[in-house]
């Protein structure tokens, strides 16, 4: 009985997931794009749940849908996507080469994908889902791993997102050339100049404690 | 486990190459950087269908690396977007044919 609805859930998960890809890539306006993305990420966190691994399942959901598809929103309000004019959504020519590309590069994938593999048992890693069950479920068998043997990629990680918030911040900072040029007036001084030479010094702050840090955890 | 690791495979794969489609297809930059990270969920999911079957937490390890390195991927991609957009005010990836300007 259980097995006929895991057949069934998978099914379900499997079949919407696609669709909405497809949709993502298809559709003209970016937001539905974005939206259709969101779809993606919600059917495959099923499919997460499908295999037991709830965690990842909510780390997910809280990331892709919460954090990256919220900035890709963010962005598309704040850029105005009115000034792009109509884009033709499939160009021929490019048609031509682009579906060949992907449908040689998806039966590739998907021969290996299907070619009959036995999972002997001498393949099979310490976390059988005996052993889940007794460490209290997926998080406590992850972070039994990622806590020993992953300890340093995992500080590396946190590391990555601080360099990556700075690098964006630096990027999409506004350089107003004119300000730069002319030597600050005292209204300037007092409306925009001093918060952005903050904003710089902050920055600089910021970098330094990254290298810091980064040497710290090199140590371990 | 009712359904075989061969399903998820095939379906991570599909997800994937949908993604490489979007990659190839699209001159929008946002649909491209959207693309990319359909080509993540697919690569996601292989990770952790085989993390699953294999019974080893180091598939689910990779995975959450993953996810960390396409936050910041995003976080990044999308500032050099704003910067692009506020140099060259259009969104065709055919425009961007210049290194430096």
């Amino acid at each position: 009985m259980t097995s006929i609805v895991q057949v069934l859930a998978f099914t379900y998960l499997a079949v919407l997931a696609v669709v909405a890809a497809l949709a993502t890539v298809s559709l003209r306006n970016p937001i539905h794009c974005a939206l259709g993305l969101v779809m993606v990420v919600f059917h495959v966190a099923g499919l997460f749940v499908l295999m037991g691994n709830g965690f990842i399942a909510a780390v997910q959901v809280i990331v892709y849908a919460g954090a990256i598809i919220v900035l890709f929103l963010f962005t598309m309000m704040l850029l105005d996507l009115r000034q792009q004019g109509r884009e033709r959504t499939f160009h021929t020519r490019q048609l031509l080469f682009a579906f060949p590309l992907a449908a040689l590069l998806f039966i590739e994938t998907a021969w290996v994908a299907a070619s009959r593999t036995e999972i002997t048992s001498a393949m099979k890693g310490a976390f059988p889902p005996s052993r889940v069950d007794e460490l209290g479920g997926s998080a406590q068998a992850l972070a039994e791993v990622l806590f020993n043997a992953y300890l340093l990629p995992f500080e590396v990680a946190s590391v990555l997102l601080l360099a990556a918030a700075i690098g964006a911040l630096v990027l999409a900072r506004r350089v107003d050339e004119d300000r730069l040029a002319a030597p600050p007036s005292p209204v300037a001084d007092a409306a925009g100049q001093a918060p952005a030479d903050g904003g710089e010094e902050r920055l600089r702050g910021s970098g330094a404690t990254a290298t810091a840090d980064h040497g710290e955890y090199g140590g371990i | 486990m009712a359904v075989p690791l061969n399903a998820f495979l095939i379906v991570g794969a599909l997800i994937f190459s949908i993604g490489v489609f979007g990659v190839l297809i699209r001159r929008n930059i946002l649909i491209v950087f959207i693309s990319i990270e359909l080509m993540l969920q697919g690569v996601n999911l292989t990770l952790g269908a085989f993390s699953t079957f294999l019974e080893d937490m180091g598939g689910n390890v990779l995975v959450l690396m993953s996810l960390t390195v396409a936050a910041a991927e995003a976080a990044v991609g999308l500032a050099i977007l704003v910067a692009l957009s506020r140099t060259w005010r259009v969104f065709n990836i055919d425009r961007f044919n210049r290194l430096r300007w």
